[in-house]
């Protein structure tokens, strides 16, 4: 039975005839059938119009693959409407990846050797859209022999394919080099640009290539020049403007010859100059010309003053009332802004007057480059535009300004204070958006600001009382007020109106905090240490603490439930430390891993066991014992306190110092181990408290003889279970009657606490005879090795 | 470069789809869907070019759309090309659709998809601009079409025209004609050869 065929036309009625989607796939689908069907014995003359419905259900998403061979087919048929449809098939249904593509290779050659014109350009286009690198290495001697061609129309159409062979395999632009020179002869605007195009992509792969076309300099000047002062031509002129797309292109080669080469540049400062002042410039087409003109000359050795005309004719673009106008201002500023920055610092009040657009894509690029024109001496002004910015920017800008804001102010910041406020600003207004470190770097800041602790306690305070949603500004004020929470209540900051605090408001806004919903487990952190810390600065008793602190005793979350816990034994068992352990914090250091709140802690916990790690028999280790018992945990001790008063090795408070101070070794005394005509030799030792293992032996020799001594090697040698290491000598020579004296340190590392033996060679010369001794040190004091 | 080329209407539904890059159909799609997207939020008065959505290309890679009545044209290109030269580029391609489908709508575009991509190939190829002189664009694309009729009209033309006679109502020849007493015999002519 033979179904009627439907025409391309009359399928697409078809489909729009169709009210929903699932009514659209029935007819798809059907039509599909038939399509499959008819290419499987259908009428050959009618398979083109099959094909072309396929690539309709194409476009609308359907799947369409079984069509690829029929592409193929249609492809190596005569006929020209085969051709057409079965080319375009091949270029939207075929790719690298379907092993059929290289099928049609054989087909292009054909073509492209014996086709009529119009075949050819249809292979080309083909070829160019989606030619893989076999295809391409096959095919580039065919498309060689098209540049040369008497029809333009196909040498336009071959020199683009060059280009995409050029791209896909690299080795092959030897061969589309030599072409170029006389292609760029040609009149044939069409053929010009493709030329141009090739010759750019030959240059930026190659740097051979592009000092060989720094030759045709000239000849691109007088092009273009002709093409800017030759009247207005109907054929390629876009609203007055000869051929803008060929001279962009020119303007673009220009700028890839003439970068970083004195000759070529000069060679088109005049162009250059000629085209930035006649361009008209009140449609859109003069402007394009003019911006690629501005880039140019930006990028090559240009005049002084070329330079400055183009950054004005950049500024006033940017007042131009065109949008698009002013974004490709803010564009090409961006690019600028590395290399002529003072020339960009002009304009900064137009680039910060578009931060107020309402155009997204305008306002991003402002934002851009206002964070890159920001220096010391802008950026106070700088920093109040971004805030402003910050508060009314749509979202997906915000995180990107927050974090530039917060950049420059750690760059450029005058003063403290100043800094302290910016990124306070940041926090309140967006506070979600800031990046994590952002709360560490605060802390640190204010920790080291010691004249700001009252200001910021108190800013803080008041910023906390008003909102407590943004994290990153909750967790920074918990930590000031824990800190500096005395400051606060005493409310003598200067600088803010005095605020009257009351104890009981700030543990209520603490408490607050904690049981708010939209705290974080890490804020309820923070909260939770600031109102132990409080429990020393405050004057009042502390029952409200104790109180919240055992409540959150069991709470579920298990690191709240750990602070809890160990705040709770504080106030229990161990109040009398604790004034000590809630000190204020030494300054964190900046740099490496991120230190918080919970690191640091955890730090201490550790370095306080360390420090009461077991020590070689000292005699001051008892007290310190007594402290490995309270750590220890144990109920029975804990009833009497220990002895609170400082013992050599340090305080309590010094816990957090570490390493934990040792009482000082009792030295050893020195050995002479040699002497002979004046020459003598001296052996010193140290065994530092850290390492128990080591000794330190330094060796010096002194000459109180009337000759120098010199060319002195001294070596040693050490039983098998030592480890020996020589340090360099300070020298090789003793001059005569007590001159300097030459020492050298060894290293000796003994771990098995073997008892020790050395043995020295001293080769030197002196008195003009050349002396060598060996022998073994006797004597050695039992201290360097017990 | 130009990494593809997209025509869809004010509903999102795909007019012209054209990649010079290599994606599977299923991203193809999504991109499509993703610009339509992006491009509808902006307003009329604002400017013509967007950051590039997630799937196309990274950084480099920006939208250059125009808004003709109910079609949206956007151009999706590198940095290597310049914006306001697309702006005129999609001029000039809209310009010559014009000139060869006389008054072109978007219903032109819808019935004659492949025609549309014919005149695209003359405009740019593999991602290049290759031809912006729309009188050597619409004579070459006459060109073509002339060739198409001619071969279309030596193979086809008998099954065309066999089948445009079924379908022609003929009305009935009488086979006498009767004036009076005047009686005309009408031959019988065979159906139309």
């Amino acid at each position: 039975m033979v179904v009627p065929l439907l025409k391309l036309q009359d399928l697409i009625e078809e489909i729009r005839r169709a009210k929903t989607q699932a009514q659209e796939r029935e007819v798809i689908q059907k039509e599909c059938a038939h399509i499959r069907a008819s290419f499987r014995d259908g009428d050959p003359l009618q398979r083109h119009r099959q094909l072309a419905k396929l690539l309709y259900v194409h476009m609308l998403g359907y799947p369409a693959h079984f069509g690829q061979m029929e592409c193929l087919k249609l492809i190596a048929s005569p006929r020209f409407t085969d051709k057409r449809v079965g080319y375009l098939g091949a270029m939207l249904l075929l790719d690298e990846r379907h092993d059929a593509h290289l099928l049609i290779t054989n087909s292009i050659k054909n073509d492209l050797s014996q086709g009529i014109q119009p075949v050819q350009g249809l292979a080309l286009c083909t070829l160019s859209t989606m030619g893989s690198a076999e295809m391409c290495r096959d095919l580039a001697t065919e498309v060689e022999k098209l540049l040369l061609q008497p029809s333009p129309y196909v040498r336009k159409k071959a020199i683009p394919t060059a280009v995409h062979m050029i791209r896909k395999v690299p080795e092959l632009s030897d061969i589309f080099l030599p072409p170029c020179a006389k292609l760029l002869h040609e009149r044939h605007h069409g053929i010009l640009l493709g030329t141009i195009t090739l010759i750019m992509e030959l240059c930026e792969r190659n740097p051979a290539a592009l000092r060989h076309f720094r030759k045709v300099v000239p000849q691109l000047v007088q092009i273009l020049r002709m093409l800017v002062t030759t009247g207005y031509s109907t054929e390629h002129s876009i609203s007055g403007v000869s051929d803008p797309f060929l001279q962009v292109q020119i303007l673009r080669l220009l700028r890839i010859l003439g970068r970083n080469h004195e000759e070529s540049s000069e060679t088109m400062n005049d162009l250059l100059a000629q085209v930035a002042t006649n361009t008209d410039t009140s449609r859109n087409a003069g402007n394009a010309v003019l911006f690629e003109t501005v880039l140019t000359i930006m990028d090559i050795r240009s005049a002084a003053g070329l330079r400055v005309l183009a950054v004005n004719i950049l500024g006033r673009f940017l007042l131009n009332s065109d949008k698009n106008i002013r974004y490709v201002a803010l564009t090409s500023l961006l690019r600028l802004v590395q290399s002529d920055h003072n020339a960009v610092q002009r304009h900064r009040p137009t680039v910060v007057e578009c931060l107020r657009e309402t155009d997204a894509s305008l306002s991003r690029r402002a934002l851009e480059l206002s964070l890159a024109l920001v220096n010391s001496s802008n950026v106070r002004a700088m920093t109040q535009e971004l805030q402003a910015f910050l508060e009314s920017s749509p979202l997906d800008l915000r995180a990107d300004c927050a974090s530039g804001i917060l950049l420059a102010a750690e760059r450029f910041a005058p003063t403290k204070r100043w800094h302290i406020d910016t990124i306070l600003h940041v926090l309140i207004t967006a506070g979600a958006h800031v990046r994590d470190d952002a709360v560490a770097n605060l802390t640190q800041l204010i920790g080291g600001a010691q004249e700001l602790h009252a200001y910021s306690v108190c800013r803080l305070y008041s910023a906390l009382a008003e909102d407590i949603s943004q994290q990153p500004l909750v967790q920074v004020a918990a930590w000031c007020i824990g800190e500096y929470g005395d400051l606060l209540l005493e409310g003598s900051c200067e600088e803010v109106e005095p605020l009257q605090v009351e104890e009981e408001e700030v543990l209520a806004l603490l408490e607050k905090v904690l049981q708010s919903q939209m705290s974080l487990p890490a804020t309820r952190g923070y909260a939770l240490t600031a109102l132990m810390k409080l429990s020393t600065r405050l004057r009042g008793d502390n029952n409200r603490i104790r109180q919240v602190v055992s409540i959150y005793g069991s709470c579920l979350d298990v690191e709240l439930q750990q602070r809890a816990v160990e705040y709770n034994t504080l106030f229990r068992k161990y109040d009398h430390m604790r004034a000590a352990i809630l000190e204020k914090m030494p300054l964190v250091e900046r740099g490496g891993p991120q230190v918080d709140e919970e690191a640091k802690e955890s730090k201490e916990a550790v370095q306080v066991s360390k420090a009461a790690a077991p020590v070689p028999t000292e005699p001051q280790a008892s007290k310190l014992l007594d402290l490995l018992d309270l750590l220890d945990d144990t109920p029975e001790d804990a009833q009497h306190p220990p002895p609170l008063d400082p013992s050599p090795g340090g305080t309590l408070v010094h816990l957090l110092d570490l390493p934990c101070a040792l009482p000082p070794p009792a030295p050893i005394p020195n050995l002479k181990v040699f002497e002979r005509e004046g020459v003598q030799l001296n052996l010193s030792f140290t065994r530092p408290p850290g390492s128990p293992a080591l000794l330190l032996v330094t060796v010096t020799t002194t000459n109180s003889s009337e000759g120098d001594v010199t060319h002195f090697i001294c070596q040693a040698a050490v039983p098998k279970s030592f480890q020996l290491q020589l340090q360099a000598p300070s020298g090789n020579t003793v001059p005569a009657w007590g001159g300097l004296p030459i020492t050298q340190l060894f290293r000796i590392l003994n771990p098995n606490k073997a008892p020790l033996r050395l043995k020295l060679r001293l080769t030197y010369n002196h008195l003009g005879q050349s002396v060598q001794e060996i022998f073994e040190v006797n004597n050695l004091p039992v201290e360097t090795w017990q | 470069m130009i990494q593809a080329i997209l025509v869809f209407n004010n509903h999102g539904k795909p007019r012209l789809v054209r990649f010079y890059q290599r994606f599977p159909e299923e991203i193809q799609q999504q991109i499509v869907r993703e610009t339509f997207h992006l491009v509808l939020k902006r307003d009329d008065n604002i400017c013509n070019f967007l950051e590039g959505g997630s799937l196309i290309g990274g950084a480099d890679y920006k939208l250059i759309y125009r808004h003709y009545a109910t079609l949206y044209f956007v151009f999706c290109v590198d940095s290597s090309e310049s914006e306001l030269g697309i702006l005129d580029l999609i001029q000039v391609f809209v310009e010559t659709l014009d000139k060869c489908f006389e008054n072109v709508c978007e219903l032109d575009l819808i019935f004659h998809m492949d025609k549309v991509h014919y005149i695209l190939q003359e405009v740019v190829m593999g991602g290049m601009v290759l031809e912006t002189n729309m009188n050597e664009i619409v004579a070459q694309i006459e060109a073509q079409n002339r060739l198409e009729k001619s071969e279309g009209g030596l193979s086809a033309a008998p099954a065309r025209a066999v089948s445009a006679v079924k379908n022609m109502n003929l009305p009935e020849i009488p086979r006498n004609i009767n004036i009076g007493d005047i009686n005309i015999k009408v031959p019988n002519l065979s159906q139309f050869v």
